[in-house]
């Protein structure tokens, strides 16, 4: 499929999902997956800020960028916290040149097999309220269209945020960003409760809850919740006999 | 990593209690001198409702919670269940429709405005932070985010309390803000199907053991992920 079409394909699914009860770890989830399948790239994590002096890890791709993510928030230094400290995009960064702009994070991504990472602010008017980054494998840089797809990307976040905001009255950004997080916190308990279960590992518990989610039209956090409550056993999650 | 307002709440209230006690009541009394409120409660929460009153400010405070309690209605077990703050800042105006009972006895006790704000982490529910006025008036967007910060406090506080109840000969060296990366989580989830307890015991339980191990909560969390260490049989797998 022409990469164009592709583009107007996930932006419409994006919109899609804006609906009122949408779910916005779910909605940020798709946002990465899509986002490092539209530029080719490997990797993709998003951070959001809590409003009160803290980022934290909403959404990822896999459990290496998961690692490299939270090493980055603990060290307190890497492209993500720079972006987000500037509010500018940082893109296009070789890790074998940056060991010395952020010498524990570069070599932590270098270790786990990236050459390239790149970070695009989430910006609302003068405000920052978190950052997107990407990793890739191979050197060839994005261009100046893939860059702004990328950028359209971290704003159609933002508008979501926002417009999950907009939904429920009186509810100010900072407590919507605390009950995005607390959905996130769930999700890993959740995770924890199916891996006990069923005997997987947390990784495949959270894609038998995400297949599920997409299977029944349910939010991910109402299958968390539903997990964590017991309404929804191992065995139910199973998809069905495909045809 | 952790929230600096919410540090430094915690540590101004550790400040003023060396020795660990009294935390919830100095939590509550300097949260309602830093806001524009009459008077503040703390609650404890379980899945079924209100579970008790920890700490309130005057005697309204008190009366607001403990008519939660009594009538298992109000804003905040609204706030509770759903997750989200439940603003009200005219009583008289709305709260005889959601919620009868406790309307006619909040106002009678002189509360005029209350905003509750939910203490949860993901599906636990830990207590609800009530902060009340005496008369009617919103809080603005920095009040607001402000009793966020209070609130993400008196949790770490309840769970602190709790963790010390659980361990033994817990250290109470100082209050610190949970580590709340994913693994903890997880892992909650993990030992609450090994043990066959809820998230909110199985959380105790994994801070009860990194204390008494001394080691950080993330770390025993890690083991719990990987399968090297069940709490439940309290030992080592392999």
């Amino acid at each position: 499929m022409a990469r164009e079409q592709r583009l107007a394909q996930v932006f419409v699914e994006l919109a899609d999902t804006l609906v009122e009860e949408f779910d916005v770890v779910e909605f940020l989830q798709t946002l990465t997956e899509r986002a490092i399948e539209l530029v080719d790239t490997d990797a993709a994590g998003l951070m959001l800020d809590n409003q009160r002096g803290r980022l934290q890890l909403v959404a990822y791709t896999d459990e290496s960028t998961r690692l490299l993510e939270l090493f980055e928030l603990q060290n307190r230094e890497g492209p993500c916290l720079d972006c987000f400290g500037t509010g500018l995009i940082i893109p296009n960064i070789d890790l074998a040149d940056a060991r010395s702009r952020w010498p524990v994070f570069a070599d932590a991504a270098l270790g786990l097999g990236f050459s390239t990472v790149h970070a695009v602010p989430l910006r609302l008017r003068r405000q920052v309220i978190g950052a997107l980054n990407l990793f890739a494998v191979d050197h060839s840089p994005l261009s100046d269209d893939h860059l702004a797809v990328v950028q359209g990307l971290a704003d159609v976040a933002t508008i979501g945020l926002l417009h999950e905001r907009a939904v429920r009255d009186q509810v100010i950004l900072a407590e919507q960003l605390q009950a995005a997080l607390n959905s996130r916190i769930l999700i890993e308990q959740a995770k924890g409760v199916l891996s006990a279960r069923a005997g997987i590992d947390v990784a495949a518990a959270f894609q038998l809850m995400r297949s599920h989610a997409r299977r029944s039209g349910e939010s991910l956090t109402t299958i968390a919740e539903a997990v964590v409550s017991g309404s929804l056993g191992a065995a139910d999650l199973q998809p069905a006999d495909t045809p | 990593m952790t929230s600096v307002r919410v540090a430094e709440i915690l540590s101004a209230v550790w400040a003023d209690s060396p020795d660990g006690s009294g935390l919830p009541a100095l939590l509550v009394r300097a949260c309602a001198r830093a806001l524009p409120v009459s008077g503040v409660g703390l609650a404890l929460m379980t899945e079924k409702g209100p579970a008790g009153t920890v700490a309130a400010t005057d005697g309204a405070a008190l009366e607001l919670e403990e008519l939660q309690f009594t009538l298992g209605e109000g804003p905040c077990v609204d706030a509770s269940q759903s997750g989200r703050p439940v603003l009200q800042p005219d009583l008289a105006a709305t709260a005889p429709r959601l919620w009868p009972a406790f309307a006619s006895g909040a106002l009678a006790a002189g509360v005029a405005a209350v905003f509750a704000v939910p203490l949860r982490v993901g599906a636990i529910r830990v207590g609800v932070l009530d902060l009340y006025r005496d008369s009617p008036g919103a809080l603005d967007l920095a009040d607001l985010t402000e009793a966020l910060s209070y609130a993400d406090a008196a949790t770490q506080l309840l769970l602190h309390l709790q963790t010390l109840a659980t361990a033994d000969a817990a250290p109470l060296e100082s209050l610190s803000v949970i580590d709340d990366r994913a693994e903890v989580h997880q892992a909650t989830g993990i030992v609450s199907v090994q043990a066959g307890i809820g998230l909110a015991e199985a959380l105790v339980l994994l801070r009860a053991r990194a204390y008494a191990e001394q080691r950080p909560i993330g770390e025993v969390a890690r083991d719990v992920v990987h399968g090297t260490v069940d709490l439940a049989e309290n030992g080592d797998v392999r």
